[in-house]
């Protein structure tokens, strides 16, 4: 028998070779925007979700006294934005106590719903979020239902176009009301997402033409090869073609602007990272766990932010800014 | 060599320039200017690449450009219209020369 032979790693080069070979480092700037992820309980279990939030995590949310600590890291440190999101948001117990708290702190709070979820507490949550003048923005990946039940779950196409029709009526996405509903679409698969310009003056005349509905703004981003998605990446036998078509749509000339340079995620326990992929991957935020109510302030610029294979999805093309 | 298509030589196009790099140079320097965006969507451009890929029968084609479409936002609907079209081409492109036959036919008959 001869020696075993050295079987060369599957999948694209590190990320950390690729910002090498174009001479970047991805460090932290001054952070801006805060993120609060307040749990993974959710009414779906879309097959993209790079967090695999659901119905059965119910046990992993953000509890009052963690949303006092975060309310008073907000007022420590003065954030731009702040920007609420899940799982599925509305599902957390006192999270209109979140939102009233973090209002008055940040000129732009952005709750992420599902739509699904916002509907089914009733008109309260979307009416309180009128009130405080909190932005929407929410997942609608397609402008097909059928890539829409694809991705979200058979039968969640009819109902969010429901729920975005309602938005309308309460005045949001409508432009001049100062209610801003920003749309969020992922491919239905593993393939990168069209340019986000042309599609949104595409999703923007197609809602209307078929449904009616309007909105502020469309963002695409690249599915994220973690959680529930790598899963499916590696039972379709997909992932080491995802992951080199990500690398190769590797643009060097996103890095400055990553969202994790100037953002930070804090988990519903309290716990500080970089970005959301990063706290699926726990991949805490300076290398070590730190909880909300021990922060003085904002992450120091320079801090170096931790990153895996999973960093080429923000990178590809246009990239996620 | 168990078949004639290989997936793998798709990524090996450019290898073509070996033996003529200035034909290949040319070729593949009009090729990116065409689907550059111009009158024409990128969007549009690949569902018809897409459909010719299909007239032409070139499984190169299909993989890449149905990649394409689907990364350009086009939809699997949008995509199987996309290939009736090139049928219903294909097909009248048939039927349009039973005009010939029938031509030739009357003229030979009785």
């Amino acid at each position: 028998m001869g020696r075993p032979e050295t079987v060369a790693p599957a999948g694209p080069k590190p990320f950390a070779a690729a910002l090498a070979r174009h001479d970047r480092t991805l460090v932290r700037a001054d952070t801006r925007v805060l993120q609060v992820n307040v749990g993974l309980v959710c009414n779906q279990a879309c097959r993209h979700c790079h967090l695999e939030a659901g119905p059965d995590r119910a046990d992993q949310v953000m509890d009052r006294a963690t949303m006092d600590a975060v309310i008073a890291y907000a007022a420590r440190c003065g954030f731009d934005a702040v920007d609420v999101t899940g799982g599925a948001p509305e599902l957390v117990p006192d999270i209109e106590h979140l939102l009233e708290g973090l209002r008055p702190l940040t000129p732009r709070l952005l709750f992420r719903s599902n739509l699904t979820a916002l509907a089914e507490r009733g008109d309260g949550l979307a009416r309180r979020l009128r009130e405080l003048g909190a932005v929407i923005v929410t997942s609608f990946p397609a402008t097909s239902p059928s890539q829409i039940d694809a991705l979200r779950g058979r039968g969640t196409a009819d109902r969010s176009v429901a729920v975005l029709r309602w938005l309308n009526e309460l005045g949001y996405g409508l432009g001049d009301t100062g209610l801003e509903l920003d749309l969020v679409s992922n491919p239905a698969g593993a393939f990168l997402p069209p340019d986000q310009c042309a599609a949104e003056q595409r999703f923007r005349r197609e809602l209307a033409r078929r449904w009616g509905i309007s909105f502020d703004h469309l963002y695409t981003f690249a599915n994220v090869p973690l959680g529930r998605f790598r899963r499916w990446l590696e039972a379709s036998d997909n992932l080491d073609g995802y992951l080199a078509r990500l690398a190769e749509a590797f643009n060097p000339a996103t890095v400055d602007g990553l969202m994790c340079r100037s953002q930070a995620t804090l988990r519903w326990d309290g716990v500080l990272y970089d970005c959301d992929f990063n706290l699926a991957r726990d991949l805490p935020l300076g290398g070590r766990r730190v909880h909300v109510s021990d922060l003085d302030g904002p992450p120091h610029a320079g801090l170096a932010v931790a990153t895996g294979d999973h960093c080429y999805a923000c990178t590809a093309g246009s990239g996620f800014t | 060599m168990d078949t004639y298509y290989d997936p793998a030589d798709l990524a090996k196009f450019e290898e073509i320039g070996e033996e003529a790099p200035d034909l290949a140079r040319k070729f593949f320097q009009y090729y990116a200017a065409v689907f550059d965006e111009g009158e024409l969507t990128a969007r549009e451009k690949a569902l018809i690449a897409l459909a010719v890929a299909h007239a032409v029968q070139c499984p190169y084609c299909i993989d890449a450009y149905t990649r394409s479409c689907l990364e350009n936002g086009s939809n699997l609907g949008e995509m199987t219209e996309a290939v009736h079209v090139v049928n219903a081409i294909r097909g009248g492109a048939s039927l349009v020369h039973g005009v010939q036959m029938r031509r030739v036919a009357k003229k030979l008959s009785l």
